[in-house]
This record gives C-alpha cells, sequence and structure tokens, in this order.
C-alpha cells in the first residue's frame, strides 16, 4: 500500500471542520475544569468535614475512573434523568468535570504555596473571607500554577478523540468517516495523528517557556 | 442486569481488563527503562533518539495511535495485529513514552558524588547504572509510576472502541441489552475505582519494600 496525496487532498475540508471542534471543546473544557478545579480545591479546604468529605470522595472518585466511561455515562443516563443535551455538549462537559478534579490538585499546592506571612497579613489587615482570597491569595497561587495547568490542556487536547466514541464530529471522528466512505485508512489516521504532534509539541515548549520563566 | 449477563460479559471484561493493564504496563515499564536510561547516555545520537521517541508519543493521543497501529499498519506491513495486542502496544509504547521522563528525572536526581564515587572505583558505565544509579533512583520512581499505572487502567477502556472485550466493551452491551444505563455504568465506574485502589495500594507496599533496601522508612 502506498500514500496516496490525493486522499489527503480529499480530507483536508473535514480535517478543518474536525480542528475547529476540537479546539472549541479544548477551549471550553479547560475553562470549566479551571472553574470546577477551583470549586473543588476550596471545598477540601473548607472548614467543615460534612464540605470536605463529600468534595474529596467525589474528586477521587472522577479522577480514578476512566474518562471513556464518564462519557457514556453521561451520554446515556443524563437523557433518562430528561436532561437533554447534545453529543459536543455532553463530551465538553464530561472532559471539563474530567480534568476538573486534576486541576484542584493543581490549585491545592499552588494555594499551600503562598507563604503563611500572607495569611497572616490578611488576619491582621481584618480582610473579610473572600477579599483574603480574591486579592491576597488567589493572584499569588495561579502566577505559580500556570504551567501545571498548561500541562493539563495539553493532556486535555490529547483525551478529545475520546468524544469520537460518543459521535463527536472532532479530528478522529471525521478521519474515521472520511475512511468509512472511501475506504482509505492510511492518509487520514496519519494526517491526524501528525495534526496532535503538530499541537501538542509547540505547546509544551510554551509551557517548558513559561514554567522558566515564572520560576525566576 | 441478569445473572447471564454479568457471567458471560462483565466478569471476564474484567479479566481482560486486568490482562491489558498487566500486558500495557510491563510494556511500559520496559520501553520506559530503556528510553530513560538512553536520555541520560555519553552519546549524543542515542540522547537525540531517545528524546525523539519521548516527544512524539507523548506528542499524539493513545487513541488516535492506537486506530493508527490497528487500521494502518496492516497494510503497511502486510499482517494484521490481533486487537488486543494493537491496544497493548498503542497503551505501552505512549505510557512508555511518559515513564521515560519519570526514569530520566530519577536517575538525574541521584546525587553526582554517588556517580563519581563510581568513575574513581572505575566501574564500567552499566556497572554504574546497575549497582550505584538504579538501586537509588528506583524507589523515587514509584510514586510517579503508581500514578502513571493508574493512568494506563484508564487508558485500557479506550480498547472498548476497537472492539476488544474489557470492562467498558462489556457495560456497552449491558447497556443494549437491558437499557439500564446508569446502573451498569456505575457499576462499572466502581470496578475500575477498585482496580485503582488495588494498584495503589500494592505500589505504596512496594515503595516501602525498596525504601526499606535503602534503610530508608516510609511513613
Amino acid at each position: 500500500m502506498t500514500w496516496d496525496w490525493s486522499a489527503v487532498a480529499d480530507f483536508m475540508p473535514r480535517f478543518w471542520e474536525g480542528v475547529l471542534v476540537t479546539l472549541q471543546i479544548l477551549v471550553l473544557g479547560s475553562l470549566l475544569s479551571f472553574t470546577l478545579g477551583l470549586v473543588w480545591a476550596l471545598g477540601l479546604r473548607s472548614g467543615s468535614r460534612f464540605v470536605r468529605w463529600p468534595v474529596g470522595l467525589v474528586t477521587e472518585f472522577v479522577r480514578n475512573t476512566p474518562l471513556l466511561v464518564q462519557l457514556f455515562f453521561l451520554f446515556f443516563v443524563l437523557p433518562e434523568w430528561g436532561v437533554q443535551f447534545s453529543a459536543l455538549t455532553t463530551g465538553t462537559i464530561a472532559i471539563g468535570l474530567h480534568y476538573s478534579t486534576y486541576t484542584a490538585q493543581v490549585y491545592r499546592a499552588g494555594i499551600d504555596a503562598v507563604p503563611a506571612g500572607q495569611w497572616e497579613a490578611a488576619t491582621a489587615l481584618s480582610l473579610p473571607a473572600h477579599r483574603t482570597w480574591s486579592a491576597v491569595i488567589l493572584p499569588q497561587a495561579v502566577r505559580r500554577i500556570a504551567p501545571a495547568l498548561g500541562n493539563y490542556v495539553i493532556a486535555m487536547l490529547k483525551d478529545t478523540p475520546l468524544l469520537a466514541g460518543i459521535s463527536v464530529l472532532e479530528m478522529l471522528q471525521q478521519s474515521r468517516l472520511e475512511s468509512a466512505a472511501t475506504f482509505q485508512y492510511t492518509e487520514p489516521l496519519t494526517v491526524v495523528g501528525i495534526a496532535f504532534i503538530l499541537i501538542a509539541y509547540p505547546a509544551s515548549l510554551l509551557v517548558r517557556t513559561l514554567e522558566r520563566r515564572l520560576a525566576r | 442486569m441478569t445473572s447471564g449477563l454479568w457471567q458471560n460479559w462483565v466478569l471476564p471484561g474484567i479479566w481482560i481488563t486486568v490482562q491489558l493493564t498487566l500486558y500495557s504496563a510491563a510494556l511500559a515499564t520496559a520501553v520506559a527503562f530503556g528510553v530513560g536510561m538512553a536520555r541520560t547516555h555519553r552519546s549524543k545520537a542515542v540522547r537525540f533518539v531517545a528524546a525523539f521517541y519521548t516527544e512524539v508519543f507523548r506528542g499524539t493521543s493513545a487513541l488516535v495511535l492506537m486506530f493508527w497501529l490497528f487500521f494502518v499498519l496492516p497494510p503497511l506491513l502486510g499482517w494484521q495485529l490481533v486487537p488486543m495486542w494493537a491496544a497493548v502496544l498503542a497503551l505501552g509504547l505512549s505510557y512508555g513514552a511518559y515513564g521515560a521522563e519519570i526514569v530520566r528525572g530519577a536517575l538525574n536526581a541521584v546525587t553526582p558524588a554517588q556517580r563519581e564515587a563510581g568513575v574513581a572505583l572505575s566501574f564500567t558505565p552499566w556497572q554504574r547504572m546497575r549497582l550505584i544509579l538504579l538501586p537509588q533512583a528506583v524507589p523515587e520512581m514509584i510514586p510517579s509510576f503508581c500514578n502513571l499505572a493508574v493512568e494506563l487502567l484508564k487508558g485500557t477502556a479506550l480498547v472498548s472502541l476497537l472492539g476488544v472485550g474489557d470492562v467498558s466493551f462489556a457495560a456497552y452491551l449491558v447497556r443494549l441489552a437491558t437499557q439500564e444505563s446508569a446502573q451498569i455504568y456505575t457499576v462499572t465506574l466502581v470496578i475500575y475505582f477498585v482496580l485503582a485502589f488495588l494498584i495503589t495500594r500494592s505500589m505504596k507496599a512496594l515503595e516501602r519494600k525498596t525504601k526499606a533496601n535503602l534503610g530508608v522508612v516510609v511513613k
């Protein structure tokens, strides 16, 4: 079997559509995981054990079970509960939820790394709790954890093909459709594989640079 | 869920998932140590090849790699991989690339004096690696390898998309048969959670054991 450039050319229109959907999942999934992760992290630091324990249990459970199964869970169970989302929305929620349990750990490490003196200073100035968090702790924590969050965005990118399992038209699903129509497997799948390296490698270089710059 | 579905699909599915995890973990460990040690090699060419491998396999998606091995490689080579082995290969090669970074980091973390002591005693590079560096680096790798093993366990669910009858695939079939999505998927998630817990526990024991060999006590 030989490499057929015309099959690559035929695949290109579908491929770009897939890229757009992949990037859309990535952006919305990242936003969701960053926000939810912060909620989990704050919950884990809560003074009440009735908040801490359930949050700990849920995040541990989600973190230690496969994204693919969670994806199927949400995709098939939500409609049973009367909640109807599109495959794309369900997939984005699943990926955002899954990665929020990772970002929660990142936030936690970042918050722990803020020097104790900063907390004491906030107490000394008798700042209310929400001001302590929003004006003192979080701005310092987020600066430290930006590279770690960046790594999870890259990991999320590489997990977006799982959404093909629930027929979201991202890169992999587009290549499967193309292969099903033309019986050409080599070219579409290889193009998608290379596309991931082309996006992920510069992104990881960027994260590394960011890491070095923030470490100074 | 009827007992027939449980015995004919879910239980064998769990066994397939366990097998997949063990085989791919074995391959990933071999790749991790091979590539990780190559990244600390004296020769620049060897280091470059190892770094190239890591970047390519970390850069692409495990699922895309799996599809590629399953659909593209056979016509190129003229032979077909059994889905199970395509999956083991894809998982082992890509998680091995992550593992290589762990091995490299741990080897670099051994104090330079230890390496120099080996040079002073005129050990060969391989003796230094085997007798000095690895025994000290391996216990440091275990917590990271534990995380990676849990990731690998979760990664095995991808094989259900190739039609390998693992526990996720069994869940899919049971759902088609009974339409009880909530029950079967909750059970499946709990199964994975228990397996992950077993991995975490045994890795903790392994860490304690290897550190005890070095005279370090783990709390």
